[in-house]
């Protein structure tokens, strides 16, 4: 099996979180709301009843595709993408074809290094290894803008099995992202779409979530002899994933899958597979000879967009620290463990939290370490002032002859900050913090800081 | 006593703000007259007397209170059947939607209930708006009131033919290919083609959306402009309606022709029916009489407009179509007719992969051109005067068998709606006792002008004062 390299892409759709529809005024928050009570003429795809385009949306679309370092073309269109299922309202999606809102952009995933040793030297875009683990970007072919179709649900009425369609759902304002085939691992594959849902979480943009369906993954795998560059001439594709684990467990099965039939000297058909959880495989769903042609061409309700670099200008002000980012300043800001930073700067709240920590502990010689540790360890959302608090209150005199060192390091430190100590004396009260800061920082060791504090308040007396 | 086939917008809103007829009353008269009618000429799909009859009494009841009205308050007016009516049946003409009630009204249809029109009924045409004669109806054909052997033209059919005999005052059509015109001009009727935008198209079923305009037929060119008065302007629902600001398109509309440049095209005279040719050809000397200055001009790609129109129509009619997949309303999809069947297939074959680019965008790149060419002519006239159909309103039954020759009636008309441009269709003659129309065409947004000239040559001909023997 080991003479084989996985080449993966992903497919990724996304439910923006946009206030309504795509096309219309019903309310795009769906989930487990009453069947067919979102609905309007629009996205019931009535007769005679036409879209308008939520610029929300739009907007949303660009930013991500901004995060994702992508071109954003300055005019774009929407296209109908035309096949027939019952879910599909209108017997047509509208989607973007040639002119997507964002393309050719990439995301950094972090790889452990053992993994880069049989990629060829072309497939990965190095650059330097960080510690143990690299950093490996993957190319983004586009992110386009078009609406969710309804859904089905199955079910036996009067013992009559049926097909109901819900139409909340429909027309939903979803994102597709479409990756390159640059992933050569199922952990790879793993590491781009929580990579992908970080960023989306931190535009809050959507909420992403795999179960509730705003967030759905179809990888398309395929194997090549190790060594070879160029793409195998299939590929299989995978549905009916609602998890990153089924995702990781449907490629490992693929990989062996294919494996398998490449070495009885066959080709893997190039086919539509869906991802069984009980049974822990891939089934067979579609095979190529099905596939659509989707019959493009630009829709004719909605005239085509131009937008000026104005728009683009107040549209990056509006982009938050991203995770890479918000990793490097953590990095240099407060010498973490790049283990550490990566688990402070998953999300924004915690990554918020940590540096409202650092500034209230700053002056009571609480360091960025010793909060990390913290709530690293305890996983705490009790925010960054009960973190201070317990830190401060866990901190004893650990050694007891560090009595005599203390009056050594208090007087040594008022003998520095003169301006201080007079500060204080002329009723500055929080000069003693500054003061308190400085003998804890001088100390090194865990100080019991009302110990300090009362010590230094003696010592001022004097 | 007065005769109600006499009656223009312009009369019957006189009467009744002057109190010499009541509403309810003007509305019994039509609609009496609408259910005789109805049997000889087949004009209407479904006639809503209860609807029409509460309509009038509201109308009544505003006049009694002394409010001032618009002028479209009280007038009878039938709507074609592709627009959208909340609680009114409204079929497309198709058996696929024959018992398809909406819950929501078109745009134009709630324009025109806030103006307080009365509804006489939905109105028969080519099922879906394809056709030019309307025999594609799935509910059987109208028949022409100035000669009920032959075909008052397509596929609004039924509005003009309702229109011409007299069952309503004003009708609603759609213009995809020439579909206000032709039936305007076959059945001695002003018909409206606006500009691309002008109109909200929201509500109204889709034929082919980038070509589809919303139009109207009245007996005279004032009662057109005034009906556009209503109509016209921006809609939120249409994303591709004009933001272009609504004119008064009655104010100056009697200021004649002096000074006017007006283009003959040239290509559109060259195979033309020697007595059509006669009949345009003498109403633009009326109009030079008028004080108007005639010239030819070029429209160099005027020969592929309808194998454009072919290519770019039945794509768009065929992805319009796909969602009466009989899933959720209306029958299944075996209850298409043929032609809506033609349509689907030619336009599915046309944005097929591998054929996209030969026929769907090639048709789009001439188009550009046919387009380009209306604006270079009208850099040195102010508008066009052509014939809106190549032949006589024909006989029903002639050319059923026979596609080409149908879609061949749209000669004269598909330019306008591939280019975007108004044009409006004005009775100018007799031949055997058959009417014959002209168009007036413009530059975008120029309704106003053609309303200017199509009055200045109806006050000198009267053609709509030579009615229909029914
Ligand atoms: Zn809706």
């Amino acid at each position: 099996m080991n003479k084989y390299e996985p080449v993966i892409g992903l497919e990724v759709h996304i439910e923006l979180s946009t206030r309504s529809k795509m096309f219309c005024q019903c309310s795009s928050d769906y989930f487990g709301k009453e069947p067919n009570t979102h609905t309007c003429p629009i996205c019931l795809g009535l007769p005679g009843a036409m879209p308008k385009a939520n610029s929300q949306a739009i907007e949303y679309t660009h930013m991500l595709g901004l995060a994702l370092n992508c071109q954003i073309p300055l005019s774009s269109k929407f296209d109908r993408k035309n096949y027939f299922y019952p879910d599909l309202a209108k017997g047509f999606q509208i989607s973007q074809y040639d002119l997507p809102f964002s393309q050719n952009g990439f995301l950094e995933i972090q790889i452990a290094s053992e993994h880069t040793s049989g990629v060829s030297k072309d497939a990965a875009r190095h650059t330097p290894e960080v510690g143990q683990a690299r950093t490996k970007k993957i190319g983004i072919t586009r992110a386009h803008l078009e609406e969710d179709t309804g859904k089905l649900n199955h079910a036996t009425i009067d013992g009559r099995g049926v097909s109901l369609i819900d139409f909340n759902r429909s027309g939903v304002p979803l994102v597709e992202v479409v990756s390159e085939p640059e992933m050569n691992s199922s952990e790879e594959a793993k590491a781009y779409a929580q990579k992908l849902q970080q960023i989306v979480r931190y535009l809050k943009i959507s909420d992403v979530d795999m179960e509730k369906g705003s967030m759905r993954i179809e990888p398309n795998v395929s194997l090549r002899k190790k060594g070879e560059k160029s793409l195998p001439n299939y590929k299989v594709e995978l549905k009916n994933i609602n998890s990153f684990r089924f995702a990781q467990a449907a490629i490992e099965y693929e990989i062996k899958r294919q494996a398998e039939i490449l070495d009885s000297g066959k080709i893997p058909v190039q086919e539509t597979r869906g991802w069984n959880e009980f049974k822990n495989q891939t089934v067979s769903q579609r095979s190529k000879e099905a596939a659509h042609d989707y019959r493009y061409f630009p829709e004719p309700d909605l005239p085509p967009f131009e937008f000026n670099k104005n728009y683009f200008v107040k549209l990056k002000k509006s982009i938050p620290e991203l995770p890479d980012e918000k990793f490097k300043r953590f990095q240099d800001e407060y010498k973490l463990p790049p283990y550490e930073i990566e688990i402070l700067t998953r999300g924004q709240k915690v990554a918020n939290d940590f540096e409202e920590a650092v500034k209230i502990g700053n002056p009571l010689g609480v360091t960025p370490r010793q909060i990390s540790i913290v709530m690293i360890n305890k996983k705490p959302d009790m925010g960054p002032a009960s973190i201070i608090k317990g830190i401060v209150s866990s901190l004893t005199i650990i050694k007891v002859a560090t009595a005599e060192e203390l009056h050594e390091i208090i007087t040594e430190i008022l003998a520095k900050h003169q301006k201080a100590v007079e500060d204080y004396k002329s009723g500055k009260e929080n000069a003693l913090s500054f003061l308190i800061g400085q003998v804890m920082r001088k100390a090194g060791s865990k100080l019991d800081v009302n110990s300090v504090k009362s010590m230094l308040q003696e010592k001022l007396r004097e | 006593m007065i005769d109600i086939t006499d009656l223009t917008i312009e009369s019957a809103s006189n009467l009744l703000s002057k109190k010499q007829m009541k509403a309810e009353e003007l509305a019994k008269l039509f609609l009496a007259r609408a259910e005789v009618l109805n049997k000889k000429l087949n004009c209407f799909i479904t006639l809503t007397p209860d609807i029409a009859i509460d309509q009038a009494k509201r109308v009544d009841d505003f006049i009694a209170q002394g409010q001032k009205l618009n002028d479209l308050a009280g007038i009878p007016i039938a709507l074609k059947d592709l627009f959208s009516t909340k609680g009114i049946k409204t079929t497309a003409a198709s058996k696929v939607l024959e018992n398809y009630v909406p819950v929501y009204d078109a745009t134009v249809v709630s324009k025109l209930k806030d103006a307080n029109t009365i509804f006489i009924g939905k109105t028969n045409h080519d099922a879906w708006g394809h056709g030019g004669s309307g025999e594609n109806s799935d509910f059987g054909p109208s028949v022409n009131p100035y000669d009920q052997k032959r075909v008052p033209g397509g596929s609004s059919s039924g509005s003009a033919a309702a229109l011409a005999a007299t069952t309503c005052i004003a009708a609603t059509g759609t213009d995809t290919g020439g579909s206000s015109r032709l039936p305007a001009a076959f059945c001695n009727v002003v018909g409206l083609k606006p500009t691309y935008g002008r109109v909200s198209r929201y509500g109204v079923i889709a034929m082919a959306s980038s070509l589809d305009s919303i139009g109207h037929m009245t007996k005279t060119v004032y009662d057109n402009a005034v009906v556009l008065n209503v109509t016209a302007g921006h809609d939120e629902f249409d994303a591709t309606s004009s933001a272009e600001k609504v004119p008064d398109y009655t104010d100056g509309i009697g200021r004649g022709v002096s000074g006017l440049k007006i283009g003959l095209p040239k290509e559109y005279f060259e195979k033309l029916d020697a007595k059509i040719k006669k009949v345009i050809l003498d109403a633009a000397k009326k109009l030079e009489s008028l004080g108007a200055k005639v010239t030819e001009v070029d429209l160099p790609n005027t020969q592929y407009g309808v194998a454009t129109y072919y290519i770019i129509q039945p794509s768009e009619v065929s992805s319009n179509l796909a969602r009466y997949d009989g899933v959720r309303f209306g029958n299944f999809r075996d209850s298409f007719g043929s032609e809506a069947k033609r349509r689907i297939i030619l336009g599915t074959f046309t944005l097929s992969s591998g054929y996209y680019d030969a026929y769907y965008l090639k048709a789009m790149k001439v188009r550009r051109l046919i387009r380009e060419d209306y604006l270079k002519a009208f850099k040195n006239v102010d508008c066009l005067i052509c014939p809106v159909s190549p032949t006589l309103p024909f006989k029903i039954g002639e050319k059923v068998d026979d596609p080409l020759a149908m879609y061949l009636a749209d000669i004269y008309t598909v330019n306008a709606n591939l280019a975007g441009i108004p044009a409006l269709a004005v009775p100018c003659g007799f031949i055997d006792d058959l009417p014959v129309g002209m168009q007036i065409v413009g530059p975008d947004f120029s309704e106003k002008l053609l309303y200017q000239i199509g009055y200045a040559y109806e006050q000198e001909t009267k053609w709509y004062q030579q009615k229909p023997k029914i």
